[in-house]
């Protein structure tokens, strides 16, 4: 605390944070004070006028007068009533006149049970309409694929579009109307453009946005099993809530963690958990026949036994990783295969890549920065990346961080931060500076300074920010006018900065781009100042991978191997290998084996290949560990037992163990069995067993229940099937039950299932859990960060400076292109997601298009590696000469390698 | 001593000139009033529609947890339920799901014979349970009264509703 004041209220004295406002503060101190337009992450506005308590001037103040708290700074000595008869009386008419419009809906509202406006008219004891007249009403309008409106529930606290405008930085929703009839919605009727739309069904505090995924299989909070999951669609690792009913996946909603995603998600994230209950699913282990080249399904035993069969004659085993599965289940295929036969499942362009990144981190003087501490970073350089597209959540996080700096011109009008709108009023559009650095335009653009240009173009800008630190890093020869002008801004920005920070990743497949921004980090440390250094990595358990003992070799390697030492059984674990390597060379890897195994969730063009197809658990039915582009070491959990035919990976693999005879495997019982092993077996790991509390973990000798304790309908949900109840199934990895008895307190911040406290049923309940409004949870925020700089050594520097990109007369050089919907391959086989993932094309510029003859939307022939693809042609505007872009992931888009030279025809 | 047991006597013996207060079931069925808590129901609002809108107040207010359902909703928008199930081997006719629906679309009635031979067969599933009536309560159609559109009834036209705002007016 920086600076504290002792306030009394209610005649109970407290010493609390004065640098905070009095909502805030008494939230913090656990008192129940109900509120609306205010909210955590976006300060205070006084808007709705819920929050209303007596201020007295002193003892002898009798009387006091109404202030709103959220408005109010604590001062020393300041003496405030809650329960003050009128303050009651004044929050009760407020909230009278928030319903007199509002509908007679909670049944058919999604928000009922976990709704805001039901737990504020509770607490402030409003129960009966007195007001006669008519209610207004609304026209509500289509939001898209994720977000159902409805207008009529609206009580007008203007949280959503603070939101979605001033947070978010949306363009395309707003306020309208006049008067008693403002309406909250977009200009007309369309799919929300922001790409974090999904955080309006939290931030709104009643049902006007609600998730439209959950509405299609409908369940209210209190009937969903939840377990603490983290997101698998990117390497930034938000912690999110799983929930799910009759052995549907539900929803995925926030669980917020204060070093990592706060109260948000993504909509990948948030609304891509349906391909959970994909048709694609494979539900039973699976057996080709033979002749048929059919599958046949098969029991858990029935379908080890078969394994069995396989392996028995096998002479060679090699195993095939995956950076979307957990430590725990790639460290047990490792153990299997040994080391010399495990891959991990990348291509070795990307493993070089990911490597790299992984060794500056761990070699390098530069942190690597949390989430949280992206948002408060002032200076940003962002080298190569489209943060929207490859990591979302970072996105928004720079969208916080570009406020740093504006924002302290506050401190000097002696506003307080949390003001939001004076501060806002202050700051206008000012904003901090940023500057990113990417062939094609991305959504930040409008916050940044950008420089659109080739990967070796970015590398050496980075180049010569870097040498204008320190000597010791190259100097760059040959730069053109607008790179001098550019960078010497850049680094005048970053001396002036308090805290800076670079972003750099492995999209642009150049490691000049990654070289170039650890060079800047490292240039700056050595020169005395501070730098963060932020790397994404391509999936949710890359880095996990990065920092494995293990040969990191990729799939091109694995091919090469194979050529010199044949082996005949070959086990994929969650992994689609056409989408690391080109198809025919994956045909012909496969077409050597005898045996093909795969272990995986979802059905894609590797499994269909396979002998013998395991029914792996996806993140609802597995218990694991990942390790997030920070190095943080974070647990998820099963959400429900899925029956013995899925199982975890790491089970499946250790059964096989155990069937082929290797029995010093049967030790390994439960999870925390392979996590010891797996950080006794490399140390680099070491702690991550203590992430979470151990499955022997009980409070008052209860589990911590995954169901909330009004759970209904245990004794009817399965009586279709048999009217005697079965027996909960045990959950033997976890100190969590699977049913709705346990401990009602609240649980570790590591297991947290869902956010609940009496009076506080919508996940604004989360004030409870933490110790301050905003800050950690109770017991330190979850995860555990593997990865801290080395101090004190002087860091290497990277010498080798790229050529400038020069365009080829007739050939174009391929730069990737990724969509937050459509790229990642799980998400996209959710409903939702897959409606908004957009068509095959080709991207190229405005002004290659108009030397070419060429239109959008036209067919061009486009030749790649000896094959020639047909696609529609795109037109950027911002697109650098001689490039030409290629979407990465879509499903239908033939993969053509990012950094190759590609021939155009026209169609 | 002996006077006392004659009377009682005397007194037994008049009992036989009295009216049965016991009745011959089951040749004689006993009328039990309206609001007895019998056989639970599902009812239909004055427009022959489901009342049921599949909001789980009754499942989360049944003591013994006997009672599931799944929401589903039509084209229109309007919310049913896609299965609904109480097991009768474990309900206690307490009528707190009747309490706590908000259609009156469950109801106890004053039916009682629901033994079985066989306990699965006390499992009901929305078919056994959805009658063609309103019930106790004629009138209440919920989706009048709530602001939701469904089928026939845009925004505006519930019970004690303005039409929609319309948002280009800037009068007053």
């Amino acid at each position: 605390m920086a600076k504290t004041a002792k306030i009394t209220v209610d005649g109970k004295t407290y010493e609390v944070d004065a640098t905070k406002n009095l909502l805030e503060v008494c939230l913090s101190l656990k008192l129940d004070l109900p509120y609306f337009c205010w909210h955590p992450a976006m300060g205070s506005v006084g808007a709705c006028r819920q929050c209303a308590v007596k201020k007295f001037r002193d003892e002898n103040d009798k009387v006091g007068k109404l202030f709103m708290a959220c408005m109010e700074p604590i001062v020393d000595g300041m003496i405030i009533s809650i329960q003050d008869a009128e303050a009651k009386e004044f929050r009760k008419g407020v909230i009278e006149w928030l319903m007199t419009n509002h509908p007679h809906d909670c049944p058919v509202c999604d928000e009922g049970g976990e709704c805001h406006l039901q737990d504020m008219t509770v607490m402030t004891g409003h129960d009966y309409r007195r007001y006669r007249f008519k209610k207004r009403t609304y026209k509500n309008q289509y939001l898209g694929p994720f977000i159902n409106h409805e207008m009529n529930r609206c009580i007008q606290c203007y949280r959503c579009v603070r939101y979605y405008r001033d947070y978010a930085g949306g363009k395309d929703f707003d306020v309208f109307g006049v008067h008693n009839t403002v309406y909250f919605g977009r200009h007309e009727d369309g799919v929300l453009e922001n790409e974090f739309s999904g955080n309006l069904v939290e931030v709104c505090p009643t049902g006007v946005f609600t998730d439209k995924t959950l509405g299609k299989h409908y369940t209210r909070k209190w009937d969903q099993t939840y377990a603490p999951s983290i997101c698998v669609h990117c390497s930034v690792g938000c912690n999110t809530i799983a929930a799910e009913r009759y052995g549907l996946l539900r929803r995925v909603q926030s669980r917020y963690n204060g070093e990592v995603n706060g109260y948000f998600l993504c909509d990948r994230g948030r609304f891509g958990y349906e391909f959970v209950n994909s048709p694609k699913r494979i539900r039973k282990p699976l057996r080709k026949n033979k002749e048929t080249r059919q599958f046949e399904e098969l029991g858990s035993e029935d379908a080890l036994k078969y394994i069995r069969k396989l392996l028995s004659d096998s002479k060679r085993i090699i195993g095939i990783g995956s950076a979307r599965a957990s430590l725990e289940s790639n460290f047990t295929l490792l153990s299997f295969v040994e080391k010399q036969n495990f891959y991990w499942g990348e291509s070795d362009r990307n493993i070089q890549l990911i490597q790299k990144q992984y060794d500056i981190l761990r070699n390098g003087p530069a942190r690597t920065p949390s989430l949280r501490d992206i948002e408060k970073c002032d200076v940003v350089i962002v080298l190569g990346e489209d943060l929207t597209n490859t990591a979302p959540m970072i996105a928004l996080a720079l969208r916080q961080s570009v406020r740093q700096e504006p924002v302290q011109s506050a401190t000097p009008y002696r506003i307080p931060h949390w003001q939001d709108q004076a501060v806002r009023e202050l700051t206008q559009d000012e904003k901090g500076p940023i500057f990113i650095a990417t062939p094609l335009a991305t959504r930040l653009d409008e916050i940044s300074e950008t420089y659109r240009a080739a990967a070796d173009d970015i590398a050496r800008l980075g180049f010569m920010v870097a040498n204008s630190f320190s000597d010791r890093s190259p100097l760059v020869s040959g730069a053109t006018d607008e790179q001098k002008k550019l960078s010497g801004k850049i680094s005048e920005a970053l001396k002036k900065a308090k805290r800076p920070l670079i972003i750099a990743g492995p999209s642009l497949q150049s490691e000049a781009v990654i070289e170039a921004a650890a060079n800047i980090a490292n240039a700056m440390i050595t020169s005395g100042k501070t730098c963060e250094l932020c790397f994404t990595v391509p999936e949710v358990n890359s880095m996990g991978m990065a920092m494995m003992d293990i040969t990191h070799q990729g799939i091109e390697s694995a091919f090469e191997a194979l050529k010199n030492k044949p082996a005949d059984t070959l086990i994929i674990l969650e992994n689609d290998l056409y989408r690391r390597a080109e198809e025919q060379a994956v045909d012909s890897f496969l077409g050597k084996f005898k045996n093909v195994i795969v272990l995986d969730y979802l059905e894609n063009s590797t499994s269909l290949k396979a002998d013998a197809v395991l029914s792996s658990g996806s993140f609802a039915e597995s218990d694991g560990t990942f390790v997030n582009n920070e190095g943080r070491a974070q647990r998820f959990y099963q959400v429900y037992d899925a029956g013995e035919n899925i199982k975890e990976s790491w089970r499946w693999l250790r059964d096989i163990m155990l069937n082929s005879g290797l029995h010093e495997f049967g030790k390994w019982k439960i999870l925390s069995d392979f996590t010891n092993a797996l950080s006794k077996a490399m140390p680099v790991f070491d702690g991550i067993n203590n992430i979470t509390p151990p499955p022997g973990f009980r409070i008052a000798g209860e589990k911590i229940p995954r169901e909330p304790f009004r759970y209904s309908g245990r004794t009817a949900m399965f009586a279709n099937k048999s009217v005697h109840e079965p027996k909960p199934p045990e959950d033997i990895d976890s100190p969590l039950s699977f049913t709705m008895e346990g401990y009602r307190g609240k649980p570790p911040s590591s297991i947290i299932p869902f956010f609940w406290s009496p009076g506080w049923n919508s996940q604004q309940a989360i004030n409870k859990y933490q110790i301050e409004i905003g800050g950690a949870l109770h017991g330190g925020d979850p995860g555990k960060r593997l990865i801290e700089p080395k101090s004190g050594k002087t860091p290497a520097f990277f010498t080798k400076i790229p050529q400038a990109f020069s365009p080829r007369n007739g050939d174009w050089f391929v730069v990737p292109v990724y969509h937050i919907f459509g790229s990642e391959e799980l998400s996209v086989n959710a409903p939702g997601i897959n409606e908004l993932t957009p068509k095959p094309y080709v991207m190229i510029s405005s002004e290659d298009a108009g030397s070419l003859g060429l239109t959008s939307e036209k067919q061009i022939e486009l030749e790649a590696q000896g094959k020639t693809y047909s696609l529609p042609a795109k037109l950027n505007l911002g697109l650098p000469k001689g490039l030409i872009g290629i979407p990465k992931g879509l499903p239908g888009m033939p993969e053509i390698k990012t950094g190759s030279w590609v021939r155009l025809k026209m169609g | 001593m002996l006077l006392s047991n004659l009377r009682t006597i005397w007194l037994t013996f008049l009992h036989l000139f009295r009216k049965a207060v016991t009745i011959e079931y089951p040749e004689e069925k006993e009328k039990l009033p309206a609001r007895w808590r019998g056989r639970i129901v599902l009812t239909r609002d004055p427009d022959g529609q489901e009342r049921c809108v599949a909001c789980y107040l009754c499942a989360v207010a049944c003591p013994v947890d006997c009672i599931s359902l799944q929401a589903t909703q039509d084209e229109t928008g309007r919310r049913y339920p896609e299965f609904f199930r109480i097991n009768f081997s474990r309900c206690i006719f307490c009528g707190f799901c009747e309490e706590a629906c908000p259609t009156y679309a469950i109801q106890l009635t004053p039916e009682y014979e629901m033994s079985e031979y066989v306990r699965q067969n006390m499992v009901y599933e929305k078919e056994h349970l959805l009658i063609n009536g309103p019930g106790k309560y004629h009138d209440y159609n919920f989706y009048r009264v709530s602001g939701l559109a469904i089928g026939g009834k845009a925004k505006g036209e519930a019970m004690n509703e303005d039409p929609p705002v319309d948002l280009r007016s800037l009068l007053p």
